[in-house]
């Protein structure tokens, strides 16, 4: 019975955050809002979401269903794969966009851009020097 | 081996409306594909299809208590994550 709630409540946490990573998606003005909207959300979401599964395969296997341990232990790898490649996928779509030359919406400065690679390192140096 | 001997919990119906409101996730993250004013924004949008589409796999397996479901939605989440870092690679203009 409490199990019955405890699963009721993990997959209303899960369809609600993956309903903001949707919304977030259409109403933010920016290719990194929305990448903070549409990976955080959906991975805090499929945490539950498959969290739930788990619980249901551990129950069929606490009632010696044995198709219960396998269900709860593949469910728990995909989410460890989505817990592992979620966030480095995110990251190289900011670091392409950021390469690309995309700039946040209201952007004053960009301190990545003036971090020194290695042109233009030796460049400013030189110029510094000159000067 | 229904549904019926696995507690009080109709899995059957339960994890079909789950499938059911990620799939209307999914259309408003498609929306975002069809709209995007750039490349990147595309590719988040596809990013957090891909996501959905996972965790969507994961509720089949459990309502309908079929393991290769989920085992599918293992491999699809590897694939998803290799194609987005080559569409990061191909953005951002570097050689492979």
């Amino acid at each position: 019975m409490i199990l019955d709630i405890l699963i009721y409540i993990f997959i209303g946490i899960g369809i609600f955050f993956n309903a903001l990573a949707g919304i977030g998606l259409l109403r933010f003005p920016d290719v990194y809002t929305r990448l903070h909207a549409g990976t955080k959300c959906t991975t805090f979401g499929s945490i539950f979401l498959i969290g739930s599964v788990v619980l249901i395969g551990l129950n069929m296997w606490w009632q010696k269903d044995a198709n219960g341990s396998v269900l709860s232990i593949h469910s728990t790898i995909a989410l460890i794969a989505i817990l592992l490649t979620n966030p480095v996928g995110a990251h190289a779509i900011a670091r392409a966009a950021h390469h690309s030359g995309i700039q946040p919406v209201g952007a004053v400065i960009d301190e990545l851009a003036t971090k020194p690679v290695k042109k233009t390192k030796t460049k400013t140096d030189q110029e510094s020097r000159g000067d | 081996m229904g549904p019926e001997d696995s507690g009080m919990i109709d899995l059957n119906t339960t994890f079909l409306v789950v499938v059911i409101a990620l799939a209307l996730c999914i259309i408003l993250a498609l929306i975002r594909v069809l709209l995007g004013p750039t490349a990147p924004d595309r590719a988040v949008g596809v990013d957090t299809i891909n996501t959905m589409v996972i965790v969507g796999m994961v509720a089949f397996g459990a309502a309908y208590q079929e393991v290769i479901y989920i085992d599918v939605a293992i491999v699809y989440a590897l694939l998803s994550f290799i194609s987005t870092l080559f569409i990061a690679k191909y953005l951002e203009g570097g050689e492979f």
